[in-house]
């Protein structure tokens, strides 16, 4: 009997419920979006979305929402060119961020310490603070050399790398001082080179930092929209057509939420995918 | 279609191999340096790259934009500080500055407090529950501040008088007997400030919970069981025990927050487009270049919110030392 009641208490009815709750009302703008997206125009237009739960049978459930936007409004374009944005604007910061990591963890050089205190400065930095003159320089590039980092995807590799680089070396950096020091001289011993020990030993140890690197600036870049307006206007991404369908209510909420939906796509997927890594590599950076 | 995912492709696997490339390029060179030399030149090798970016896209632009800010809105031409009169004399300029105070008074604070709440709770129950619940509030990390905007449009909705609600808080004021009211046009007490801060308050209250729940797991047994021994409540236990130790975290949470906010921008954009009252320092820099193109005006709006970051990084450069010295 006394075992019963010690296993109901345990099992923390009113904490349970209360967290039920809480979970519940942070969900209710999400389920909003996601409902208003299956709905018709006239339907999003003259009622709530919450009607539409309390009457799923009489409400009329339909995918014209997301066929406008990717067709007409071309969301499938901007879902490419974000993409294509994303993928070497997480890949390239990891890369030069982990060779300067590098450096800074096991290699001995003048000025070490300064240095890592300047780019812990750095990270605070908005990128706001460095736009206009970025924009003019690439500008001047392009009027004396022609080559143009303006209006595609370079540019934007370019920016996203650059800005990430502080946070990117910081992180990377802490958790290769944890990596043990006795294995990489041990290595050097053996007649290994320092790339090799880079790419063999180091960035594979590295991993769980690289993860919730890689995952934090995925998510970033993915949902940016500051750069990508700037630097490849002619290729937009889907924050900037989102934003477009924002300023087109007259067409409707169901195209928004449509819009919406498929840009929440990839980064939620990659976001439970990876959830583990993600919260390892935040907490792991920290020393308390 | 085909032409554009192809060249996405190449695109992609162009720019990653070039840079592969160039790392090994340098060390390449390294290699063929007498052996002294390598020993001294070999990090500068692999630091190349990285030093180059931030000096020349971090670094350097950030210089630019403080001596842009002396000059007139093409950037030709040096004024003074007639950009930083202006501003300063400028009413709608305090008013953007209150915003800022406001959103850093209230958003970083409400969002440890938050997630402090909700870490207190999820690590009560059993790790299922636990999963699940963490899962869904700390979900909205991956969600755009644009998307975001989209999804809080929905709530704050407002709609002509006589149609169907289909905002749910209009229609919640409704069902307790008051009147519909256009959310975002009241700036009486700040309230569509106060109403987008709450957006980001969702956003941001998974990641304070994640990192602040795992610091509160890492709170010693001995020492709760010590002050339970001695008689202590859960209360007192929470606010004399726990607290002070995990107090680090909490710290750089709050900062981390508060870095975010001094230049939040987007959700501005998307939900008011800074007006009745709402603009902020990032979204008038916006306003300034993009759509004045005033580069004199904008890169002074940036140069103030810059030395208002200061004590920040002073704050951070700070703890990183007393980290490094418990290394």
């Amino acid at each position: 009997m006394n075992k019963t009641l010690a296993r109901i208490r345990d099992f923390k009815i009113g904490t349970t419920l209360l967290l039920i709750l809480l979970v519940g009302i942070w969900s209710i703008p999400t389920i909003g979006l996601l409902i208003t997206a299956f709905r018709d125009r006239t339907a999003a237009d003259t009622s709530g979305w919450w009607e539409a739960i309390a009457s799923p049978m009489t409400q009329e459930w339909t995918l014209d929402a997301f066929a406008k936007v990717l067709s007409v409004d071309d969301m499938f374009g901007s879902f490419i060119n974000t993409i294509v944005v994303t993928v070497p604007a997480t890949v390239l910061p990891l890369l030069i961020a982990s060779m300067a990591a590098y450096a800074f963890t096991f290699l001995e050089f003048k000025g070490r310490e300064i240095y890592f205190a300047t780019i812990v400065a750095l990270m605070v930095i908005p990128l706001q603070a460095a736009l206009v003159p970025v924009v003019r320089g690439l500008r001047f590039i392009k009027e004396t050399t022609g080559l143009s980092l303006m209006g595609n995807f370079a540019g934007a590799w370019l920016v996203h790398s650059a800005f990430a680089l502080p946070l990117a070396i910081y992180i990377l950096r802490n958790y290769m001082m944890t990596l043990p020091v006795a294995l990489i001289e041990a290595a050097r011993i053996d007649g290994a080179s320092w790339w090799q020990i880079f790419w063999r030993l180091v960035m594979p140890m590295s991993v769980p930092a690289v993860a919730s690197f890689a995952i934090f600036q995925f998510l970033w870049v993915w949902n940016d929209y500051l750069i990508a307006f700037i630097f490849v206007d002619s290729k937009p991404v889907m924050t900037y057509r989102l934003l477009r369908l924002l300023g087109q209510y007259g067409d409707g909420w169901q195209n928004v939420a449509a819009g919406s939906f498929i840009s929440l796509l990839v980064p939620i997927i990659v976001f439970f995918a990876l959830q583990r890594y993600f919260v390892r590599g935040l907490t792991a950076g920290s020393v308390k | 279609m085909i032409q554009d995912i192809l060249f996405g492709l190449a695109s992609i696997v162009v720019g990653i191999a070039a840079s592969y490339g160039v790392y090994w390029g340098l060390d390449q060179i390294v290699n063929r340096l007498p052996d002294a030399l390598q020993k001294k030149v070999r990090a500068w090798a692999y630091l190349l790259p990285a030093a180059t970016l931030l000096i020349l896209v971090l670094f350097v632009p950030l210089i630019m934009t403080f001596v842009y800010s002396f000059m007139n809105s093409s950037g030709k031409k040096w004024v003074g500080f007639e950009n930083y009169i202006e501003l300063f004399t400028d009413p709608t300029f305090f008013s953007v500055l209150l915003n800022n105070f406001l959103w850093i008074a209230f958003v970083p604070a409400l969002t440890v407090a938050s997630g402090l709440f909700v870490a207190t709770l999820t690590n009560q129950v059993g790790p299922i529950r636990e999963k699940v619940f963490k899962s869904l509030i700390f979900m909205p990390m991956s969600i755009s501040f644009v998307s975001a905007a989209t999804i809080w449009g929905f709530l704050y909705a407002n709609v002509p008088p006589g149609r169907p609600e289909i905002g749910l808080l209009n229609a919640l004021v409704k069902v307790f007997g008051g009147e519909p009211q256009p959310w975002m046009l009241i700036s009486e007490f700040r309230l569509n400030s106060f109403l987008l801060m709450i957006i980001i308050i969702w956003l941001q209250t998974g990641f304070s919970m994640v990192l602040i729940s795992a610091a509160i797991k890492g709170v010693p047994e001995e020492t709760i069981e010590a002050a339970r021994v001695d008689g202590a409540g859960n209360i007192q236990l929470f606010w004399k025990i726990v607290l002070p130790q995990i107090w680090g975290t909490v710290m750089s949470v709050f900062i981390t927050v508060v870095i975010g906010v001094m230049k939040i921008f987007d959700i501005v954009l998307a939900m008011t487009g800074g007006t009745f009252d709402t603009s902020v320092l990032g979204f008038q820099f916006y306003q300034e270049y993009f759509l004045n193109a005033n580069v004199g005006r904008a890169s002074a709006i940036v140069a103030v919110l810059t030395v208002l970051i200061v004590p920040l990084m002073i704050i951070q450069v700070v703890t990183f030392r007393r980290q490094e010295a418990m290394r």
